[in-house]
């Protein structure tokens, strides 16, 4: 499973990268999750429904994450923008 | 003659002066910070083509995670078009409604069906951290966030942001002339994928 994070001036940056069926893997992955949250970011997972069309997930805890996932997408939180 | 000339050339360069004058205080307070971000250790070196890079990667990104239709929409047009899934309005009582997602623009909800435009939303994604000195996503990026968090939570990104009527930031008519190409859009694209398939037959 890959966590990538979008950032400006550079685009996505893969920040931890990991196997959840290995237990180091996947405490340093749920580690990296929290971090990330902590810093306000939103995570998203794209996804592809039973017709083959592709979605996306927000997701808000660790185990929200389906095992067979391959990247998590962290994005800065929404702001309400120009008033 | 001499006298008039030269009071003419007084006043030319006083006006100029006047007019130049913001702009030269900002060109001035740019430089102060860049030399206090320099003295701080705080500046990265100057790299033009960061920005087109940022942007091939957010491409690549978008490309990979929206729907082929999707892709080429943004690709062709430089907007895509979601639909909505949720009753945000009542008076719509169940009618089809859709989103425009323009890159660091507001979110355009409208009815398809009649080209209605409905509202806009003002939402931004800034990164706080600002790892190069800005907290703007590159325009891809601001496409796939706008397009997951919308598939992903409809109802939580259009809490967060500011909405408004339609032409606050968005020319109306702009929206109306990108709703009348997209109409354009599917139907040529309709149209080349029934040759294809004709054709494959």
């Amino acid at each position: 499973m890959k966590f990538l994070r979008m950032r400006p001036g550079y685009g996505e940056q893969l920040i931890a990268e990991g196997d959840v069926e290995v237990g180091e893997d996947e405490q340093m992955l749920v580690e990296e999750f929290r971090r990330q949250l902590e810093q306000g970011m939103w995570a998203a997972i794209p996804v592809e429904n039973a017709s083959g069309r592709r979605e996306a997930e927000m997701v808000r805890a660790f185990e929200d994450i389906p095992r067979a996932a391959d990247r998590v997408i962290f994005f800065p939180r929404a702001a309400g923008g120009a008033q | 003659m001499t006298v008039a000339l030269c009071a003419t050339a007084i006043v030319v360069i006083a006006l100029l002066w006047e007019v130049m004058l913001p702009y030269v205080d900002r060109r001035l307070q740019r430089r102060r910070a860049r030399k206090a971000a320099r003295a701080a250790g705080d500046v990265h070196a100057y790299d033009p083509g960061r920005e087109r890079r940022a942007e091939q990667r957010a491409r690549e990104l978008l490309k990979s995670c929206v729907n082929e239709e999707e892709w080429e929409m943004y690709r062709d047009l430089g907007m895509i078009r979601v639909w909505g899934g949720e009753s945000l309005d009542k008076e719509l009582r169940g009618v089809p409604y859709a989103y425009l997602i323009y890159p660091h623009k507001p979110i355009v909800a409208y009815l398809p069906q009649t080209g209605r435009l409905l509202n806009e939303y003002c939402v931004e994604f800034p990164d706080e951290s600002k790892p190069y000195g800005s907290a703007r996503l590159p325009d891809s990026d601001d496409v796939l966030a706008k397009w997951m968090a919308l598939k992903g939570d409809e109802r939580r990104l259009i809490s967060s942001a500011n909405m408004h009527l339609p032409g606050r930031q968005v020319d109306p008519r702009q929206v109306q002339r990108d709703i009348w190409r997209l109409g354009r859009w599917e139907r040529e694209r309709l149209e080349r994928h029934r040759r294809a398939s004709s054709g494959a037959a």
